[in-house]
């Protein structure tokens, strides 16, 4: 009876972050349309609610009624599994997410190392999709999509590395908490900017969205996916994305912390203050996709490999130098 | 590489000028129309749906001269006609099969007394091919429809003609 009751408990508790996720995942697909549309000066979708604030849920409800259709050819149980993996694993990372002191699901003491791990493995989900589906732009696609999210990996985690040298934990609440004197953005900006641009590597958006680059790989990965199968690749990326925002800024811009400690804003509770930020980021996420053209792969692999490695290599020499220096090493 | 070069890269100059455009133009009034709650303007001269127009009285203006037939150049009207009780010549059969046409507006050109014209509806897709071969009674149906507009637009077309 006992265990039931913990069971019962945590999934009351999972669910509980689970669906404002998934909401705020549908939601944020339609302020994405909505962001490029006026910068294009189109409408976007405003017909489906106000504001065409439902236009998702109705794109889920005709996903949902599309028959899946699955290749002969492909290797049946790694297809289906393929969109499975890739939105469970998008999903699972907002365990170790902070939302104020006491609200995080698994305060585990290796949180960042829990999330770079989770985000890794995503990459698992593509390539299963690409190779499962026996066709050869999926095969193509998912190659493609590999090899950038491996490469652009590298270099987050020396920009992770930057933020832990100054934090000295691998909890995420102690590194919202370090930077209650001064966001790291302000002393890691060159990382910042680094961080941001490999993020949208990381989650293939424009202008690094080359595994599904229209023009030559049809959809990439996706091309064989159809009807919910599809939508859970969508929902994935879209999480994916979330995430990467929000990793962002707990790494940078102080987390739940409110901007200023003074009166009226200490007031505003610390999860509000993060969906700000992760808004904020999304927005520029969504800015970017409207203003830069897609990259070439020799130009995304070089950015990658010569231009962010070396540069936040040298970034982590100079924090660790810098703190030892003035001791200001911490010690946890 | 220029020293210059090398600091817009650095700085990412072009990309922030470009992120300043993109908010800008965010806050813009937008171009584009809610189109089937609200439509663009359309010339007086567009070259729409075929009508069959009447005189006030509600005699057909068609005399069967088949210079339309004549000048179609997808071939895609059918006349034929018989001389009516009253010893006037008026069609029996006047079909448009509006996938042959090409909407040149030739036919309507052509006409020495306005009976055919091509009026300002654009919408009218239909689910089988059937439906598009317009017959005489569905013609003088759309023209009795759209008389208002048919007239006002050549009315309006008049000076240029």
């Amino acid at each position: 009876m006992e265990y039931l009751n913990i069971i019962f408990q945590e999934s009351y508790k999972i669910l509980f972050l689970l669906v404002p996720v998934l909401v705020s995942v549908a939601m944020i697909v339609w302020l994405d349309r909505r962001v490029w549309a006026f910068v294009q000066k189109r409408q976007g979708p405003n017909v489906v609610g106000p504001f065409g604030l439902l236009q998702s849920l109705a794109d889920a409800l005709k996903y949902i009624f599309k028959e899946i259709i699955i290749p002969a050819s492909s290797n049946k149980v790694i297809f289906i599994l393929a969109p499975i993996i890739t939105m469970t694993l998008a999903l699972i990372a907002w365990a170790v997410i902070p939302f104020g002191v006491e609200q995080v699901l698994a305060d585990i003491n290796v949180g960042i190392l829990y999330i770079f791990a989770v985000s890794s493995l995503g990459v698992y989900g593509i390539i299963m999709g690409g190779w499962a589906s026996n066709s050869k732009y999926p095969f193509l696609g998912a190659i493609r999509s590999a090899a950038q999210m491996v490469s652009y990996e590298v270099s987050i985690g020396i920009i992770i590395i930057n933020v832990l040298l100054c934090v000295g934990s691998l909890n995420l609440n102690d590194i919202v908490v370090a930077q209650k004197e001064m966001w790291f953005v302000i002393p890691l900006f060159p990382m910042f900017v680094i961080f941001f641009i490999s993020a949208l590597a990381e989650t293939n958006r424009p202008p690094f969205d080359l595994p599904e680059a229209e023009a030559e790989l049809v959809a990439g990965y996706q091309t064989e996916y159809s009807g919910m199968m599809y939508a859970m690749f969508w929902l994935g990326e879209y999480a994916n994305i979330l995430l990467m925002c929000a990793l962002g800024s707990i790494l940078f811009l102080g987390g739940w912390l409110s901007p200023i400690d003074l009166y009226p804003f200490n007031l505003i509770p610390g999860a509000l203050w993060l969906i700000f930020k992760i808004l904020f980021l999304f927005i520029l996420f969504a800015l970017v996709k409207a203003i830069v053209p897609r990259y070439r792969y020799d130009q995304l692999m070089r950015l990658g490999w010569k231009i962010f490695l070396p540069l936040s290599l040298t970034y982590v020499v100079l924090t660790a130098s810098y703190l030892f220096y003035f001791n200001l090493l911490p010690t946890i | 590489m220029k020293i210059s070069r090398f600091f817009k890269t650095i700085l990412m100059t072009d990309f922030i000028s470009g992120l300043f455009i993109a908010v800008k133009e965010l806050f813009k009034s937008k171009k584009t129309i809610n189109y089937p709650f609200e439509k663009g303007k359309i010339s007086p001269r567009y070259r729409g749906e075929h009508a069959l127009r009447r005189y006030p009285n509600g005699e057909e203006r068609c005399i069967a001269c088949k210079l339309c037939e004549a000048v179609c150049p997808a071939q895609a009207i059918t006349i034929e006609s018989a001389e009516r009780a009253d010893g006037s010549r008026k069609t029996t059969r006047y079909d448009i099969d509006m996938m042959k046409c090409i909407y040149c507006g030739l036919c309507e050109e052509s006409c020495p007394v306005d009976a055919i014209v091509q009026g300002p509806n654009f919408e009218f897709s239909t689910e089988t091919r059937e439906e598009l071969y317009y017959t005489k009674e569905k013609l003088l149906d759309n023209g009795d429809r759209w008389e208002n507009v048919l007239a006002a637009n050549i009315k309006s077309d008049n000076p240029y003609r």
